[in-house]
Order: structure tokens, then sequence, then C-alpha cells
């Protein structure tokens, strides 16, 4: 059952860009190789990784989703400029934007969560932003 | 071929291919973002969950098509990815992507991706947004 967090924010995380996690999120994308110093499009989901090892910092935990019954609807990756590179050191929050409900046609209640996370580099200057949309769907579903 | 020289409504003239698609390949990119939502590997709870079988997840063929995207354009133009999945994906499944310039600006371009799997059935669709860098752009020297 999501919690009503709207408004939270998180801890601040680091997420260092190295080459060996770009070549290994590549790889399993299929790709054989990547000549580009810049980041492939939808890798800053990566964070993941570096956001677990912040308490406090992973703000999906306080909405409390049902994995069971909650869907990744939407996500949105900005760049305010060329990509993150490889070597650089993003400073990471995310924050509970909005979370609000929805009534299906079959008259059942949908419960949206936008998560947004904001990417700085060393200079403190933010260089992208994602979004992140899930929905939790009623108990009686899938 | 130059991309650039495209107008809306044109499709993308190379073709995208992903599959079939193995739950090895969706445990692979698990790994990679650091997201290890289990229903996407565990067939015990995605049974439980009520699915047939885990759901790949849907980031990876997201992320896929947008990294071989921006390998097309060069990915230091790419400012914008987002995503809206539209239907499921499951192992055995093969995806198909047909890609049109959305809207033609001054120097950007608004890509629209849709991903349709064997049957011809939607599962995902992309927008996303390019800007023309100096190193696409041989003319014009300012």
């Amino acid at each position: 059952m999501v919690q009503p967090v709207e408004g939270l924010v998180g801890e601040t995380f680091r997420m260092p860009i190295e080459e060996g996690k770009v070549l290994e999120f590549i790889e399993s994308l299929g790709l054989s190789s990547w000549t580009s110093p810049y980041v492939p499009p939808t890798f800053l989901i990566s964070a993941f990784f570096w956001e677990r090892r912040v308490t406090g910092a992973d703000v999906k935990e306080a909405v409390a989703f049902d994995p069971a019954r909650s869907v990744h609807a939407e996500q949105c990756f900005e760049f305010f400029g060329a990509p993150p590179r490889i070597g650089q050191t993003l400073s990471v929050q995310n924050r509970v934007d909005r979370i609000y409900t929805k009534t299906n046609r079959r008259g059942a209640e949908l419960t949206f969560v936008d998560i947004i996370t904001d990417y700085r580099d060393e200079t403190g200057d933010r260089v992208a932003t994602s979004t992140l949309r899930a929905i939790e769907l009623p108990k009686d579903t899938p | 071929m130059n991309l650039w020289a495209l107008a809306a409504g044109e499709a993308i003239p190379h073709s995208w291919e992903l599959g079939p698609i193995t739950r090895s390949d969706c445990v692979r990119y698990q790994g990679a973002s650091g997201d290890f939502e289990p229903i996407h590997h565990d067939e015990p709870f995605a049974l439980s969950a009520g699915y047939d079988a885990p759901l790949i997840i849907g980031m990876y063929p997201a992320g896929a098509v947008s990294a071989w995207m921006a390998t097309l354009w060069g990915v230091e133009s790419v400012r914008e990815t987002t995503i809206r999945w539209t239907g499921q994906v499951w192992p055995g499944d093969s995806l198909r992507a047909q890609a049109v310039i959305d809207e033609v600006e001054p120097a950007v371009r608004w890509l629209a991706i849709t991903l349709s799997n064997q049957e011809g059935q939607e599962v995902l669709r992309l927008r996303m947004r390019l800007v023309q860098t100096s190193a696409e752009s041989a003319i014009s020297p300012s």
C-alpha cells in the first residue's frame, strides 16, 4: 500500500560514472562496443547501485509499493547539455514529487507516484533529471 | 545517410530487432542496472503474483533501443528520452522498432519510436530529443 509521503526528499548520494559500469550496462543491452565517453540515454537508472549505500536516499522504500501489483509505467531522462560522461562524479537526490489517484474504466482506483531525481555535477550545476512514474494497481489485479 | 536531412513524418531508414529475449538477457540487464525487482527473474514469485512467467524488465528493451538510436545520431546529441510502456514483454518475445521523425526544429529533432512484438502488438513508445552539436554539423561555420 502506497504511503502518503508526497514531498519527501531523500538523502543526497554520490554516483561516480565509471567506465566498467558503463561497459557492463552497454553489454547488457546487447551492444558490442561503445566508443563514446558519454553514457547511454538510460544509464542514470543505475544510480540504484549507489543509492543503496546511503540510508534514506531511496525514497521508494518510504513509498512502500507492493511489488506484486505495482508497475513502472513511464520513465524520462533529460540532460541539460551533453550527457554525463565517464570520469564525472554526480551528486544525486530523489524526491517524491506527486502521489495521486485515477479511476480506471472498471471503477478501480489506481495510485500514481512520480519520483523525480536530480543529478548535479562537481560544481553543483544540475546536469540531468529523471522522472519515474509508477502505478500501484488495485488488490484484485493482475 | 544524413539523418538530420530527414523531414517530419519520415521513417528512419534503419532496422532494429531484439530477441528472442531470454531470462538470461533479463538477469544480465538487472545486474547491470541494479534493479533487482523479483517479478523479472524469480519464477515462483512471478507465478504467485498471477503471471505465467517472469515479466521481462521494461527498461531492458527501452535501454537497448535508445542506446542504438544514440549511436546512429551521435551519443552526445541526446537530450531527452521518455519511455511509456504500453504492453508486457515475456521470455521468448522478439521486438522490432519503428522510428520516425516526429518534429523538426532548428538543430533539434524529436523522434517517435515504437516497439512491437512478434504478433505486432505495441509494447512501448519512446520519444527522444536530439540536438545537433558541432560534432555532427560540418556546415554553418559561425
